[in-house]
């Protein structure tokens, strides 16, 4: 293995963990103590029956570093597996936010065609304002966020990103 | 099923014996007065009761180091757990099984800033392997269990079990460790067997080779170390040894180099720079050993063998790494170096050994002797001299100078018997640590070289060798400094030696007797045999203040900063090389 530790990359790491008192702490203790990025991270449990959870981390750093992340994180006794899925193939990522705009006239009349081309759904309106709820990659969230801004925007809500494998294998 | 069922100090109780466990170190308190109770009612775990949580748990690593169990240490809530993070952070750092129940307040009580309540799990996440909270007693026994597989395995490191009061009073159900199955950590042991015979075929074709091996290898058990002798020696090459891995290749080898690093010696640095194939057994590439990251070892392919994968690729960049246990991952080594008569090239590996002896011809461990002081050197080579070929000496050091004179002039030649706090530099390790090792070996001559400032940090822990009749000698070598770093004030602060010197020291022999020891003094080198052969001598435990040279600096030394090839051999070096701002901010 050879390293190119100038380039950094943007990595979405998938982590399957004991659903238990403490385990989000040991995860962002570790990323905070190392002195690792996290831009995303979200967490929920998907498997009640085995009380498991997953946590979804999208970090960025030079190859060695991301090898690093993965490796600590393997370490942590409650960890059951880690997948890089930005190495491991095609995968999906979604991420929802709640997008408030306040404004009459023209300018809220323009948030809602806007929002009629991005898809995103009016979740509450009153006369001088709405609240949007837009799914989609990162991107286009940026891209809706920064629409609104000069149309009233107020206040933003994202739950950060979910990721998962495309075709028919487990993560 | 009735029988099963009982509190939770008796499950503890339980479950430690049923882990093997035959001594606990401890200190009790409010919040662990139900477990207290139940040692009370019983004889087959003795606890040594210390003066300082921190005691209690270097005295665990040391037990643990020097027999290759779990150390186990029992504190109370709030101070009696924070007391003890120092020593949790030094296992963890070392990678040292300990597993240490604290105690704490009820469940209740928890969240409410009770009295002597600490949140014991979020200060130790950091600094232990993995931690636990218990707040059913239905889950303690299967907790203690996979705390000690956890401890024990894979990286050793420590585990800290909170246990609220209500929790050890409650009843609940025994479960045997062999009931308990561990879902998600089992750590891998074999090695890849392609990357062995990757790893082996690139070593019999070096031609400048070299082992550098750790502390895994000591860590991986006594079978390890002797894998690693036969593997050296059936391929000739030189081999080099870390703080944390001296005993696990003999010292009085030819192959053997020194140790390597900081205060390693000039042939195995110069070594490890020009090598063209490093075999790195269970070491970890730490700062202490590289020097300047990108100067170090710059034409050599890299074998690194580590349980812990986090470890390979974490400093430097690897070529063949594999992960596994030392012991499996050398048997295997050995059994394909045989199985395909890999015969490395003579004549490159007669060159290479011609060149290190050239290397070694500089004697960079020569110090100017002295008849008129005692020279730190010399006392550890006469401690060295008076204790040789005996197969029950442990020694155990604190942190500073005399730790890597210790390092350097003691020749080690089994493992096991070398005691010293590697990564985190722990001053006050030594005198509870040998303390430990003492209670494993009761009959051993157990050795804390220490300098005069450490042994202050937890010198409290003479009361406890009092009460338990250890024999432990501590030998002081006594320069009224802290003298690492008054060194460096030397070498990189222009000799403003700024709150470094140790003013008011205690008269050491005093205060041997005071804690019912013997004291013994040499302030010529000529009392220093005699105050030697009277330590070893003595029945009890022993404080020798060996009044040493104010002003000897410890060498070989690579400055922080620089690479292995720049070394400073001696007093006379250092003017002509200032430490660059680099190395000025690095510790």
């Amino acid at each position: 293995m050879t390293f190119q530790p100038e380039t950094e990359r943007q990595h979405t790491i998938s982590v399957l963990v004991d659903n238990e008192a403490g385990v989000l702490a040991r995860v962002i203790g570790l990323f905070s103590g190392r002195g690792y990025n996290i831009e995303s991270l979200t967490v929920a449990e998907v498997d009640p029956r085995e009380s498991l959870s997953r946590i979804t981390i999208v970090t960025s750093g030079t190859p060695m570093i991301i090898e690093q992340i993965k490796a600590q994180l393997e370490r942590l006794v409650p960890v059951h597996n880690v997948n890089d899925l930005t190495l491991s193939g095609p995968h999906v990522e979604r991420e929802l936010a709640l997008v408030k705009v306040r404004g009459t006239g023209d300018g809220r009349v323009e948030s809602l065609r806007i929002a009629d081309i991005f898809r995103a759904r009016v979740l509450d309106s009153s006369t001088e304002s709405f609240v949007f709820e837009i799914v989609g990659d990162t991107g286009k969230l940026d891209a809706f966020i920064n629409l609104m801004e000069p149309l009233g925007l107020v206040d933003v809500a994202r739950t950060g990103v979910a990721a998962i494998a495309r075709g028919p294998g487990e993560i | 099923m009735a029988h099963d069922q009982m509190n939770g100090s008796q499950i503890l109780i339980k479950a430690l014996e049923n882990q093997g466990v035959d001594v606990i170190f401890g200190y009790p308190g409010g919040a662990v007065l139900p477990l207290y109770d139940a040692l009370f009612q019983q004889n087959k775990i003795r606890h040594i009761l210390v003066r300082h949580e921190a005691g209690a748990v270097h005295a665990a690593e040391g037990y643990a180091r020097s027999n290759g169990r779990v150390g186990v240490v029992l504190v109370t809530s709030g101070p009696g757990a924070t007391n003890a993070v120092t020593g949790l952070t030094d296992a963890l750092m070392d990678s040292i099984p300990v597993v240490c129940f604290a105690g704490q307040v009820p469940t209740h009580l928890i969240g409410n800033d009770a009295f002597q309540e600490a949140d014991t799990t979020g200060i130790t996440r950091p600094c232990t392997k993995h931690n636990y909270l218990v707040k059913d007693v239905g889950e303690l026994a299967r907790t203690i269990h996979e705390a000690f597989h956890v401890a024990r395995s894979g990286r050793p490191g420590p585990v800290v079990i909170d246990l609220p009061k209500d929790v050890a009073l409650a009843t609940g159900p025994y479960v045997p460790a062999s009931k308990v199955k561990h879902k998600s950590y089992n750590p891998r042991v074999k090695g890849d067997l392609a990357l062995i015979k990757e790893a082996v075929e690139l070593m019999a074709t070096a031609k400048r080779p070299i082992f550098y091996c750790g502390g895994g290898v000591i860590n991986s058990g006594p079978a390890a170390s002797q894998l690693l002798t036969e593997l050296v020696r059936l391929t000739g090459y030189p081999c080099t040894l870390t703080a944390m891995g001296l005993g696990a290749f003999p010292a009085s080898d030819g192959q053997f180099l020194g140790m390597l690093g900081m205060h390693g010696t000039y042939e195995a640095n110069l070594a490890m720079h020009g090598c063209d194939v490093m075999i790195n057994i269970g070491a970890r590439f730490d700062d202490r050993i590289t020097g300047r990251l990108a100067d170090f070892s710059p034409g050599s392919k890299k074998i690194h063998v580590d349980i812990d994968p986090s470890s390979i690729n974490k400093n430097v960049a690897i070529d063949i790494g594999i992960v596994g246990d030392v012991a499996h991952v050398l048997e295997d080594m050995i059994k394909v170096w045989k199985s395909t008569q890999a015969k490395p090239d003579g004549k490159a590996l007669k060159g290479w050994w011609k060149e290190i002896d050239g290397w070694r011809g500089r004697d960079c461990l020569l110090y100017a002797h002295s008849d008129k002081v005692i020279k730190p050197q010399y006392a550890i080579q006469r401690l060295h001299e008076a204790t040789k070929g005996r197969d029950d000496v442990y020694i155990t050091t604190e942190v500073g100078q005399h730790q890597m004179w210790a390092a350097q002039y003691y020749g080690f030649e089994k493992p096991n018997r070398w005691m010293t706090s590697g990564g985190l530099g722990t001053m006050g390790y030594g005198l509870p640590a040998a303390m430990g090792v003492q209670v494993a070996h009761p009959d051993a001559l157990v050795i804390d070289i220490a300098g005069e400032a450490s042994l202050l940090m937890n010198i409290q822990e003479m009361s406890t060798i009092a009460q338990y009749r250890l024999p432990v000698k501590v030998f002081i070598l006594n320069n009224e400094y802290m003298g690492m770093v008054r060194q460096w004030q030397e070498l990189m602060h222009g000799s403003r030696y700024s709150e470094s010197r140790m003013e008011a020291m205690p008269d050491f022999v005093k205060l041997a007797e005071a804690f019912g020891a013997v004291g013994l003094r040499a302030t010529k080198p000529s009392e220093v045999d005699g105050v030697i052969a009277d330590m070893i001598a003595a029945d009890g435990a022993v404080i020798a203040d060996i009044r040493v040279d104010q002003a000897e600096n410890c060498f070989p030394m690579i400055p922080s900063g620089a690479a292995h090839n720049e070394m400073l051999l001696g007093p006379e070096d250092h003017t002509e090389q200032p430490s660059s701002e680099e190395g000025m901010v690095l510790v």
